[in-house]
């Protein structure tokens, strides 16, 4: 509904049609990305800003890649949050944009809910790059395209997301997602990083990880922040990895090859062992080539696009 | 303070009482007098002089027509934010009674989360200075710890006797178990209530709504509801423990509920109070991120929510209390998680009470003289006001039929902080009496 509107501000607003109408959409935009000339004049014109309120690397090279080979203008604002309490609010720091004219705001903010405050009140489109532990709409959309090019259909698929649930907008948004497309969705990680309530959204929750992966057809593995080991909710890093890692040793004992997939940063040794991360069923770095072509598209649409034509 | 108040107010809407005044055809309801039918009082030289089944035929003073209306002795509302001393700039003691006024409220009880803290005589007697003329009857709620650090007891008996009618940390919790007991124990030898602010800091610390579903959805870190109930229990045993007289703050858990009634079962000193908010909205209203659903104790849940009714309804709450917190607009457009806890409560309390308890049967106009009138005063050791001749009037005057919304009327309150603004209500308060000045609801503004 909020696609239509003009934003993307989470999974939990938009329709199964929008999914998939990005998802064809990005799947056109992959196969520039794989020509020797990879930029398109698709936004000549348009003016995009990467508002990131919070620390990304990843998130931000790829959206400023998709704009960039959209050929729109783009320009970059970083704040750490200790600096935005100190001094212009997040709506001045919004109208201080609106007066510049520009189309298309990409925010990453630490409070869920802050792409809803400016598509409130802005006139442009918003891109939720991830608010808090609410939503990252583009990563789930990145995920989803990644599965299913190894899978025909995402329903009736199963995929376990593994890990910090509490924390992850990465998992809320996967949510979202995969149950719009038909997939059955278990949730697996220490008690204390399962939220409260979450199987009201149609999940499984399981707390052992043998179990979960006999199951399931892909795991996403989350990454533990290093600092969340003294948050309490967990002993420490190593009985994390022991309990919870994704290991050969895991894996190995399983009926059926399953496919591995991580929105990155990984963490070698904790969530994740490097000969997993390593192997032929690991999607990781698909993932992030996905990304590129993922966040192209949503930019496209909502730019006014309808058919590419390239 | 009346003519000071006139920069406020056009001269129609505070005045002295006239000299003669007729209220005709109204339902009263005062059942300490037994009072709940329609009647005519009249009022002269701000005593009430009588009380008549038909009004006279003729009068030669001013006459209020109200029919379809009430007329109880003053609400009162126990437990608001004025912000004075120290954040004028978001409400003043003068500005905040008028907001009562204006919402029906003849008398307020202020907590002393204010700066600084209400800890002493010297702000106590602040307080008192700066609202004897007023309309409102003012009352200081004392802090239970120096500076509402939660450490060493303040000089409570000193700042009793200067006027303060209830004891708390009220904005933080006593975390210190001692600390309670000997304020509870201490408090017992004047019969003043500890107001507690019910919140386990360990649960809550760097939570921004009620933990559930929807913070599980929106990704916003939870309260749990045990963060209040645990304390709320801890409480009722050290009351039990010393013998001291326990008042549950803004109560939003079904256990919590629970609590308070088993505690009354036991017959221990125990009461508890409830917002508009707590009974009218819960959690899901967070999914607009609007920053006026963030306050403390959050919205809660449904469930929650009904067991707030059904406590109303069976009397284990024995108050509706507003818990009006002023908040800056800058500070209030923040981001949700970087925005303060509270509402402003006091102009919209009395249409919620009639739209959400009264129209639905929940409560009667003999429940609303209970939880809003009679409960809180005796509560807090005040003379409740009976209408009956010979008494000076202490009256609210409301109708039970306006349909209105909160921004097409006339605000007083320095803030409007308020989830409220657009939410339709039916009732509303028409005039307030008291101290010899009367207070008239301005009409709507469209």
């Amino acid at each position: 509904m909020t696609f239509k509107k003009g934003h993307l501000l989470g999974l939990e607003y938009i329709e199964r049609e929008d999914i998939e109408l990005i998802l064809n959409t990005a799947r056109s935009f992959r196969e520039i990305l794989e020509r020797p000339i990879k930029k398109v004049p698709t936004l000549q014109g348009k003016t995009v800003v990467n508002l990131f309120f919070e620390d990304s690397t990843r998130t931000r090279i790829s959206f400023e890649l998709a704009e960039k080979r959209l050929s729109a203008d783009s320009v970059n604002f970083s704040s750490s949050i200790s600096s935005v309490k100190k001094g212009e609010t997040l709506l001045d720091t919004a109208k201080n944009i609106a007066a510049m004219k520009i189309d298309m705001v990409v925010i990453r903010h630490q409070s869920p809910g802050a792409p809803n405050f400016l598509a409130e009140n802005l006139d442009a489109n918003i891109i939720n790059a991830g608010d808090g532990a609410h939503e990252h709409p583009t990563q789930a959309l990145l995920d989803m395209m990644t599965i299913l090019e190894k899978y025909d259909s995402l329903e009736g698929l199963k995929v376990a997301i593994i890990g910090d649930i509490s924390h992850s907008r990465v998992a809320i948004s996967n949510i979202h997602g995969l149950l719009k497309m038909g997939a059955k969705v278990i949730l697996c990680g220490p008690a204390t990083l399962i939220p409260r309530e979450i199987e009201k959204l149609g999940v499984e929750v399981s707390y052992h990880v043998d179990d979960v992966l006999r199951e399931v057809d892909v795991i996403n593995v989350l990454r533990i922040q290093l600092e969340r080991q003294d948050s309490g909710l967990f002993p420490s890093l190593r009985e994390y990895h022991n309990y919870f890692g994704i290991t050969r040793a895991r894996l190995e004992n399983l009926p059926r090859p399953i496919t591995i997939m991580h929105p990155g940063p990984i963490n070698r040794g904790v969530e994740i062992s490097s000969d997993v991360a390593d192997s032929e069923h690991s999607l990781i770095l698909n993932q992030v080539t996905n990304g590129v072509a993922i966040r192209m598209a949503v930019l496209y649409l909502l730019a006014g696009g309808e058919n590419v034509s390239v | 303070m009346l003519a000071f108040k006139k920069s406020y107010t056009d001269n129609n809407t505070l005045k002295h009482l006239p000299e003669k005044l007729l209220i005709k055809n109204v339902h009263m309801i005062d059942i300490e007098e037994k009072l709940d039918s329609v009647k005519n009082i009249i009022i002269q030289n701000d005593k009430i002089v009588s009380i008549l089944d038909k009004g006279p035929d003729s009068f030669d003073g001013e006459v209020i027509e109200s029919k379809d209306s009430v007329l109880m002795p003053g609400l009162f509302d126990m437990h608001v934010h004025f912000r004075e001393p120290g954040r004028e700039d978001e409400e003043t003691l003068m500005s905040g009674s008028l907001a009562a006024a204006n919402g029906g409220f003849t008398g307020a009880a202020c907590m002393p989360n204010t700066e600084p803290a209400i800890d002493s005589q010297e702000v106590i007697n602040y307080i008192k200075d700066q609202t004897r003329q007023s309309l409102v009857d003012v009352y200081p709620v004392a802090a239970i710890t120096k500076g509402r650090e939660g450490q060493k007891m303040a000089p409570i008996a000193e700042m009793v006797d200067a006027g303060a009618v209830a004891i708390s940390d009220d904005g933080s919790p006593v975390m210190n178990a001692e600390i309670m007991r000997r304020a509870l124990e201490y408090s017992k030898m004047f019969g003043t209530p500890i107001l507690g602010h019910e919140e386990d800091e360990n649960l809550s610390k760097k939570r921004h709504m009620h933990e559930g579903f929807y913070s599980t959805k929106l990704g916003i870190q939870g309260i749990p509801s045990i963060s209040e109930e645990i304390m709320v229990a801890r409480d009722i045993m050290l009351t039990e423990y010393t013998g001291g007289k326990f008042h549950v703050c803004h109560i939003s858990t079904r256990k919590s509920v629970d609590l308070v009634r088993q505690a009354k079962t036991k017959g221990l000193s125990v009461t508890c109070e409830v917002t508009p908010h707590h009974f009218t909205l819960t959690d899901k209203m967070v999914e607009s991120f609007n920053t006026n659903t963030k306050m403390s104790p959050p919205l809660r849940s449904e469930d929650d929510r009904l067991a707030l009714i059904e406590g109303l309804k069976d009397g284990t709450i024995d108050v509706i209390a507003t818990d009006h917190a002023p908040h800056s607009i800058e500070e209030k457009e923040a981001e949700y998680i970087y925005a303060p806890f509270g509402i402003t409560g006091l102009e919209t309390a009395l249409g919620l009470i009639i739209s959400q308890l009264f129209q639905t049967k929940i409560l009667t106009l003999q429940d609303i003289y209970d939880r809003c009138v009679k409960n809180p005063r005796q509560i807090l050791n005040l003379p409740v006001p009976r209408i009956k001749k010979g008494e000076r009037p202490n009256l609210t005057l409301f109708n039970l039929k306006e349909h209105w919304v909160l921004k097409d009327a006339v605000s007083y309150s320095k803030s409007n902080n308020t989830p409220f603004s657009s939410h339709p209500v039916t009732g509303r308060s028409m005039a307030v009496i008291n101290n010899g000045l009367i207070f008239i609801t301005p009409p709507l503004k469209r």
